[in-house]
């Protein structure tokens, strides 16, 4: 057991690697000039431009949020670059093979080659490497049923009426500070639409990679299933290795209409910092979907990386009927810090919403669940059921749960259940007399803890996670 | 096969087994008997190598001293512990935990992995002679299971390992006279020339069923008697306690 600790403690990062793309950045710090640079060089319309410049306006009156139970030390904003490009080496990529091969090299390095994915697994990729979209794929044979999946840029020159009609909508400019941050500077992201009455063939994903040195990362993805439309959708990060923060503040808006269903898949392993807390990604997200009349929005995480992550997936569930889920593994070792849960707020009638949430504490790491389940008067009927295990290994980590509920409806029904527990000398025990190594037995029992979730996530996403997890903790017993 | 000697073990300054020396042979089956607190369970441990014990002495598989090995490599080099509390393992299929199992035994042995539907048909012929419902590979590793499900489910695990040694730890606890007779069947079913065992009891009910080769009344840490397989019967009319008597 001591040495599983140890083992943890040590875990090196094994997707720790810097590509070597030549970079165009803004000059470092953060003003309207900035922000007017960054919408210039993405030819934006002036509404967006000015829509951004709002938002900035906004956000200097803001202060950082402390509520979260995470402790960093205070980030500057104005020592950071807001706009970082690959410098293209010639005229843009029309296909893949045209696409800079020491780019390809990155993606062939995580195991997610776009060739590879085209061909075998029929999953479309829009690949991100820093702020720019570089390759999408599988557009055409979406575009037959009339599913739009771009990059963001992309959409606001081709669909700006779209984009201008749902941006914000979820989350709003002014929602948080980093929401309001994001909204002022965001760079890229990835754009979906699919039409009423449709079923997306095949599943989105999207691949975020954070490559330039100090340069914040601001996503902005906006996914829309009209009426009765259904998607999922699964997005997957890994990072290089590197010395300095990064802040990353994304935004997911997520819109499902009446009978609609999204299902929106993360799994995230971005670079945590080294054994002693240095470096490592600062991931505070803010991600929301509004459920219409009988819609679905389920969001399942798996979450690894990240120096700090503060992060709630929350589903308004405004239509009669509608569903929210929320599925979480979150697992911290070292010094890594996690606050992360959901929020549910009903608004609907008969509405329902499930929420489970496995974390999983190591070494030095604190691991928060924080979860807000809200029945508002007019959600007659509606039922929660929430419930919360944390596995702690080592006795030096920390798990915690706070539970936020209100409910202003009496036929309301909110059901709360919460477990802590450590690996067991005796199932450790057990599984090693059956041949087992400490590694395998300990992976074993810990996949067993997230296996709830797991099966939540898509077929190769699940496989995938399994690997990650084991990755995580084979670093573990070294 | 199996040699034990001087084998001692101290926990938290406590001597529980004190000097005990066993031999057993290949194809023999020895039953160890012995009032509560004697140290039956230390025993089981300390052979497969639970942590948390003080051991000094010698114990050869083999030829292979197995006090130098951690639990897995133990269980590779044939030791099996049927466990007296079988522990639950959440979210762990028990068919996926079972094939695991077997193929890190089978990779040690130098045999090749086994497939799932291999594995499959393996376990039903197994699980059809415990009379056990397939439907318990799908569950998680005991959890839910009653008593008798565990026991069942460690012997299974044995018939599937086919381990050199194995190790039984009150297999009978817990058990109604149904489920000890499948249990009991079942171990009796392993009995083999190339395989030892040890069956370790609090009651003699159990050798009834399963005819030990010797009996070894275990008590304050050491065997103080040995026998055949009367010397149960005697133990189940006068009780240990001439035994823990005799034995100050």
């Amino acid at each position: 057991m001591t040495d599983v600790i140890d083992g943890l403690v040590e875990r090196e990062y094994a997707f720790g690697f810097e590509s070597d793309i030549e970079t165009e950045r803004a000059p470092k710090g953060l003003n309207e000039d900035v922000i007017r640079l960054i919408s210039a060089k993405k030819d934006e319309p002036e509404w967006l431009l000015e829509w951004r410049l709002a938002a900035y306006r906004h956000f200097i009156t803001m202060v950082e949020p402390d509520w979260a139970k995470v402790q960093h030390p205070p980030i500057d904003y104005q020592d950071m670059y807001y706009w970082a490009a690959p410098k293209p080496k010639g005229p843009a990529p029309k296909s893949l093979d045209e696409v800079d091969p020491e780019i390809r090299a990155t993606f062939d390095k995580l195991g997610i080659s776009l060739a590879e994915q085209e061909r075998l697994t029929g999953v479309a990729v829009d690949a991100i490497i820093d702020s720019v979209s570089v390759a999408t794929t599988f557009k055409a044979k979406l575009a037959e049923v009339g599913v739009i999946f771009c990059s963001f840029s992309e959409a606001v020159r081709e669909h700006p009426d779209l984009v201008r009609k749902y941006l914000g909508t979820v989350v709003p400019p002014r929602d948080n500070f980093f929401a309001a941050l994001n909204s002022a500077v965001f760079t890229d992201g990835s754009f979906c639409f699919i039409p009423a009455g449709v079923t997306c063939p095949m599943e989105l994903s999207t691949y975020f990679r954070i490559n330039a040195k100090e340069t914040g990362q601001f996503e902005r993805t906006l996914i829309i299933a009209e009426e009765g439309a259904s998607v999922s959708y699964l997005e997957g990060c890994t990072a290089p290795m590197r010395d300095e923060n990064q802040l990353h503040a994304a935004v997911v808006e997520l819109i499902a209409l009446d009978d609609s269903s999204i299902k929106y898949s993360t799994v995230q392993n971005w670079y945590p910092g080294d054994a002693e807390g240095r470096g490592g990604i600062y991931n505070f997200v803010t991600k929301r979907a509004r459920a219409g009349a009988r819609a679905k929005v389920s969001w399942t995480q798996v979450e690894t990386g990240s120096a700090i992550t503060w992060k709630y997936p929350s589903v308004i569930l405004q239509g009669d009927d509608s569903v929210g889920e929320f599925y979480s593994v979150a697992v911290t070792t070292n010094l890594q810090q996690a606050d992360t849960g959901t929020k549910m707020i009903h608004i609907g009638r008969n509405t329902s919403s499930t929420i489970v949430s496995k974390g999983i504490s190591a070494g030095r790491a604190q691991n928060t669940y924080r979860g807000q389940v809200k029945m508002l008067r007019s959600a007659q009927g509606a039922r929660n059921h929430t419930r919360c295990d944390s596995l702690l290994i080592g006795s030096d980590c920390g798990a915690h749960t706070f539970p936020y509920v209100e409910v202003k409806n009496d036929t309301a029904s909110v059901e709360h259940e919460a477990s802590t527990s450590k690996i067991s000398e005796d199932q450790l025990f057990y599984c090693r007399q059956r041949g087992l190594n400490e590694e395998d037995a300990t992976s074993m029992i810990v996949n067993g803890f997230c296996r709830e979730v797991f099966d939540e996530l898509p077929m190769e996403y699940a496989v995938e996670a399994q690997a990650l997890m084991r990755l995580t903790l084979e670093g573990a017993v070294g | 096969m199996l040699s034990i000697s001087e084998l001692t073990a101290v926990v938290d300054g406590k001597r529980i087994l004190d000097g005990l020396d066993l031999e057993i042979a290949a194809g023999e089956v020895h039953a160890i008997m012995g009032p509560n607190g004697a140290g039956k369970s230390t025993l089981s441990n300390v052979l497969a190598g639970r942590d948390g014990y003080e051991v000094t002495g010698r114990v050869t598989l083999d030829g292979v001293d197995l006090l130098g090995l951690e639990p897995e490599q133990r269980a590779a080099a044939g030791l099996f512990l049927a466990f007296q509390y079988p522990t639950e393992i959440p979210g762990v299929g028990n068919m996926y935990f079972l094939r695991t199992a077997l193929n890190a035994v089978r990779r040690e042995r130098g045999e090749p992995e086994i497939s799932a539907v291999e594995f499959l048909t393996l376990a039903k012929e197994n699980m059809a002679r415990l009379e056990m419902d397939p439907a318990f590979l799908s569950r998680s590793v005991n959890e839910g299971f009653s008593g008798g499900e565990r026991k069942r489910n460690e012997i299974l695990q044995m018939s599937l390992l086919q381990p050199r040694l194995a190790i039984l730890d009150e297999i009978d606890s817990g058990l109604d006279i149904d489920a000890l007779r499948i249990v009991a069947n079942g171990v009796e079913s392993l009995r083999s020339p190339d395989r030892a065992m040890l069956i370790i009891t609090h009651y003699p009910r159990l050798l009834e069923y399963v005819r030990p080769d010797h009996v070894h009344v275990l008590t304050d840490g050491r065997i103080t008697r040995s026998g055949d397989h009367t010397l149960a019967l005697e133990l189940e009319e006068h009780g240990y306690a001439p035994l823990t008597g005799s034995a100050r």
